[in-house]
């Protein structure tokens, strides 16, 4: 102890010419990085429900709003924060999917009601709601879930663009993992999806390598796995929440995986349907394509007796007919209709209703009737020209080419249309033209411009990737002929197509003029129904809508109470929602045959 | 220094029996037992001590805790991994971010990440600047405990800056929540090196002035000097660790010994002295503030301009990890401050376990420091060995 020590304390008093430290403005904003409070913009959110799922405080729940639709790829709800729960660690602002979640820099807020500490961010006003500062997602690569799609392994274009062989060879079990791992189990795609499939749960069987609930999760809403995993129109990868910030989940590949992995002689064990007691009941389906299948096969497990009756030598109608094997191989295709015969559906093949059969026959034998027979004329562009012999519909051509038949391809090409149908004429002629020629020349047109195109992407890329030439944005004028031999096809420019109420409605500019040069022409702008098979007194009984098609209710029952219709004739047209219609069909059918017995 | 402390006999007082426990007649109306607690400024939260009391001074001391469970352990089993890092951060209120570096280590190390050069720098800076906003806060606090409540004030104030440049890079003030397995939340802000010295420019001058204020100080000494003296046989029987450890002798200091992050590539020295009373322990606190500060300085100095911060992880909505188990540990303002973690594969931890100094020296090494203490010490003890309750009840 010194004397210093009792003076040096006093050293503290220097202090007292020094201005006081005082907070003096109580508003002074919080850091632009400072998590305050929330704000979402409601517009971009889509209610994916990642933020509630990463609260660890459950302070988030997503609620309706009023004014916001559910509609595909928005759930319509959106998130309510409470902050009686919440601790402002930003985790739901770092896994938004859509980047619509933020945090504002306000330090304070008060308020006399204590409701309103709970509130949905971006609809309630707040004083916060218009402030540029605050936390964001940490970086535009910042992701707490992989953005990037694992690479689907494919045949390269030197290698497929002479043959039929099956381009996508499937995922390895690491491949499919790590993909199944980019899932956030928003659901958005469940609800998307026609046959409302269980997205979420097989991808999370995928995860958990249990193949076999993945299996059985795929039956549960639809019969058709291996078709649907290799050529199924993925509306649920277009709305899927991960796809807003990166490439969506693949999720058509990860079905394809599972249903890969097990041999059909499995199924009947892993799918439980080994013994299936019989109710005695018959019902007969007109048709073999997806809907019919999956009736049949809904149908069998209940224990009803299936007869399907199909016009074409194999079953499978537009799937084996009209999809080239490139896409979906036979083998998978029967793999699938294998299962469904031995659930004890018989498939009559060859055998034409109205024909060798009327439905009041069949109606006579069988307690209900489903009928499916799909979209199979092929429609006109009904331009000039159009009924020369060289003008084929692209229905018919890939029909031939699945029954064997030859080929009437030229050596150079011009196809109209721009949906997957001209894709996939345009790629099978690109195969054959290069199989005899060993080159090709084909030119693929279509009015609507490369983005509006109805087509996948990917079957874009991939038909130029064979040397295909896809001109988009023109239209189909005539087709020059000289001695009776095609030149080609004059077309014209294409403005637009739909109008502003969407309506099909196209406009040209008569100025801009094109021609391609041909001496094939195919047409594949579409295709309409035959149901030149119903006779005038069933027509006579039953109610169509205005568009032409036959009027059904929910369970896709027509105003004939024992008539069931579903597939491309009523809704689609693709394969998903004509196993949606099957499935839902054959829930009717049982309905109403219990009610009626 | 003899002039000033008090000597007692200790042969009036009761005597240890057969079984070493103290034979306490309270009937005898020689003794008096109070409760100091659980309320208690002394310690920064709610823990008590129950004292029997001869005269003014402690025969017997009793630590209870209990006051202050949440189950943060149990918890952790319940959260998944990217959850836990809200959860682990408040099983420390004055030093949270040792918690969130050994949760995130842990998770990193069972499942097999590295992370980037960045991250580590981003992460040991965010360690020291915790380290000196938990030292402004515990170095002027041993004066309050005194009645020296100036120094306290100047401490809140200069760790209200340091709070400032954590609200600046983190956008949190007192939990941070910016570690994150696999890394950072973010990179440094633009300009933030700038506003880091000038806010450690003040505290250069306030660490002179706390010199003055406490450290040669009469008042501070006559109160400090030889008061609550730990035997250095205790630190192996109680495991004591950091800053109490070095006051000993005992040059322990993780960053030192076990080195993380990028502790290797930084010059210090932790300060020790032989003798452990409570003047000692503040002035090895004290010293510490002085490394941490220079730490900060080369952490600035010597990071990278550029990087990643985030190590790519899996999906954190499902992130599984292996089974296995682990123990990580880092350098607290207190002392060793580790996590054991065991995984089963799921989602989810087994199990967490955290080791604090303060488990062992609130409630083992206070309850033996006590006795003979005068009752008008007992705060001053309990603060100068930096005791924080809510880490012994996680």
């Amino acid at each position: 102890m010194s004397l210093k020590d009792i003076l040096m304390p006093f050293k503290a008093w220097g202090n007292v010419f020094k201005e006081p430290v005082t907070l003096k403005d109580v508003k002074r904003e919080g850091a632009p990085r400072y998590r305050g409070f929330h704000k979402n913009d409601v517009a971009t959110c889509i209610g994916c429900g990642t933020c509630e799922a990463i609260c660890e405080n459950e302070a988030i729940v997503m609620v309706p709003v009023e004014g916001i639709e559910t509609k595909n790829g928005d759930s319509g709800l959106r998130p309510m924060v409470d902050y009686g729960r919440c601790c402002w660690c930003g985790l739901c602002v770092d896994v938004c999917t859509t980047n619509s979640l933020s945090l504002s820099n306000e330090y304070i807020w008060t308020t006399n009601d204590p409701e309103e500490f709970r509130f949905i961010p971006g609809v309630v006003d707040k004083p916060w709601n218009n402030s540029e500062k605050g936390w964001t997602k940490p970086g535009p690569n910042f992701s707490y879930y992989g953005k990037e799609r694992v690479p689907m392994p494919e045949l390269k274009p030197d290698e497929r663009d002479k043959s039929f062989i099956e381009i996508v060879r499937g995922y390895s079990k690491e491949q499919a993992m790590k993909e199944a791992d980019r899932c956030v189990e928003c659901g958005i795609c469940v609800a998307t999806c026609p046959a409302h499939m269980g997205i979420p749960e097989y991808i999370k069987a995928i995860r958990n390598d249990d193949l076999n609930e993945g299996l059985r999760i795929l039956y549960d809403t639809n019969p058709l796995p291996e078709i649907c995993g290799r050529i199924c129109t993925h509306k649920c990868e277009t709305v899927c929440s991960v796809g807003h910030q990166g490439d969506p989940l693949s999720i058509r590949w990860l079905k394809r995986y599972i249903a890969d992995q097990q041999p059909a002689e499995n199924y009947k064990k892993i799918l439980e349907t080994e013994k299936i007691t019989k109710n005695g009941k018959r019902i007969a389906i007109v048709g073999s394509g997806p809907s019919g299948l999956s009736a049949a096969h809904y149908l069998a497990q209940m224990g009803y007796e299936c007869v399907v009756f199909e016009k074409l030598p194999k079953p499978g109608g537009m799937m084996r007919y009209g999809i080239p094997e490139y896409r979906l191989p036979y083998d998978a295709l029967d793999k699938d209709i294998d299962y469904i015969k031995s659930l004890g559906v018989e498939i009559r093949c060859n055998v034409t209703i109205g024909k060798d059969i009327t439905l009041e026959e069949l109606h006579s034998q069988y307690d209900a009737i489903f009928v499916g027979t799909g979209l199979h004329l092929g429609r006109s562009t009904r331009i000039p020209g159009t009924d020369h012999p060289n003008v084929y519909q692209a229905v018919d051509l890939l029909r031939d080419v699945t029954m064997g038949k030859d080929i009437p391809a030229t050596e150079s090409i011009v196809v109209i249309g721009g949906g997957n149908v001209a894709m996939d004429i345009t790629r099978t002629l690109a195969r054959i033209q290069n199989q005899r020629y060993g080159k090709v020349n084909i030119i693929t047109t279509s009015l609507e411009s490369e983005k509006e195109m109805p087509a996948d992407h990917e079957e874009i890329i991939e038909a130029r990737e064979e040397r295909a030439t896809i001109i988009p944005g023109w239209g189909p004028v005539r087709i020059e002929i000289e001695n009776n031999k095609i030149k080609g096809l004059h077309v014209v420019k294409c403005t637009s197509v739909f109008d502003e109420n969407r309506r099909f409605n196209p406009k040209f500019d008569e100025s801009q003029t094109n021609f391609f040069a041909g001496d094939m022409i195919v047409e594949s702008i579409g295709q309409g129904m035959d149901i030149s098979y119903l006779s005038e007194s069933i027509k006579e009984n039953l109610k169509f809508n205005e568009r032409g098609r036959i009027l059904v209710n929910e369970y896709f029952q027509s105003s004939l109470e024992w008539l069931f219709v579903g597939g491309d004739i009523i809704q689609g047209p693709d394969v998903i929602h004509g196993i949606a219609n099957g499935h839902k069909a054959a829930n009717g059918i049982d309905k109403f045959l219990s009610e009626k017995a | 220094m003899s002039f000033f402390s008090i000597k007692t006999d200790r042969s009036k007082y009761p005597q240890g029996g057969e079984d070493g426990k103290l034979q306490i007649d309270l009937d005898s109306h020689k003794y008096v037992k109070i409760w100091q607690g659980p309320n208690h400024p002394g310690v920064t939260g709610n823990m008590s001590v129950e004292l029997t009391l001869a005269g003014d001074e402690v025969v017997e001391a009793k630590t209870h805790v209990g006051y202050l469970h949440r189950g943060f352990e149990k918890l952790l089993e319940r959260r998944l991994f990217i959850q836990g890092m809200q959860t682990s951060i408040r099983m420390c209120v004055a030093e949270p971010d040792s918690n969130e570096y050994v949760f995130c280590s842990c998770v990193e190390e069972l499942a097999g990440i590295e992370i980037p050069e960045m991250a580590k720098w981003i992460r040991a800076l965010i360690l020291e600047m915790a380290r000196l906003q938990s030292l402004l806060r515990a170095v002027p606090g041993q004066g309050g405990t005194f009645g020296l409540g100036v120094g306290v004030q100047w401490g809140i104030y200069m760790r209200e800056l340091v709070l400032d440049r954590f609200e600046e890079l983190t956008g949190g003030r007192i939990y941070h929540m910016f570690m994150t397995p696999g890394g950072v939340r973010g990179p440094l802000p633009t300009g933030f090196k700038k506003r880091m010295e000038e806010t450690l420019k003040e505290i250069d001058g306030f660490i002179v002035n706390i010199d003055n204020l406490m450290f040669n100080n009469a008042v501070f000494k006559k109160r400090a000097v030889d008061v609550g003296v730990i035997d250095p046989s205790w630190v192996d029987k109680y495991g004591i660790v950091g800053p109490t450890a070095r006051s000993l002798g005992f040059n322990r200091d993780v960053r030192k010994n076990y080195p993380y992050l990028i502790y290797d590539q930084l010059d210090f020295e932790p300060y020790t002295t032989t003798y452990s009373d409570i003047y000692n322990r503040t002035r090895v606190r004290w010293h510490d503030l002085i490394t941490t500060v220079d730490l900060i300085r080369q952490i600035l100095a010597k990071m990278p301009e550029k990087g990643d911060f985030k190590a790519e992880t899996p999906n954190v909505l499902h992130w599984r990890i292996p089974k296995g188990e682990t123990y990580v540990r880092s350098e607290s303002s207190r002392g060793e401050y580790g996590m054991y973690m065991v995984t089963d594969g799921s989602e989810k931890p087994r199990r967490v376990n955290l080791r604090g100094p303060s488990y062992n020296n609130g409630i083992a090494v206070l309850e033996d420091l006590l006795v003979g203490a005068n009752i008008a010490d007992v705060g001053a003890i309990m603060v100068s060995l930096q005791v924080c309750p809510p880490e012994i009840e996680r």
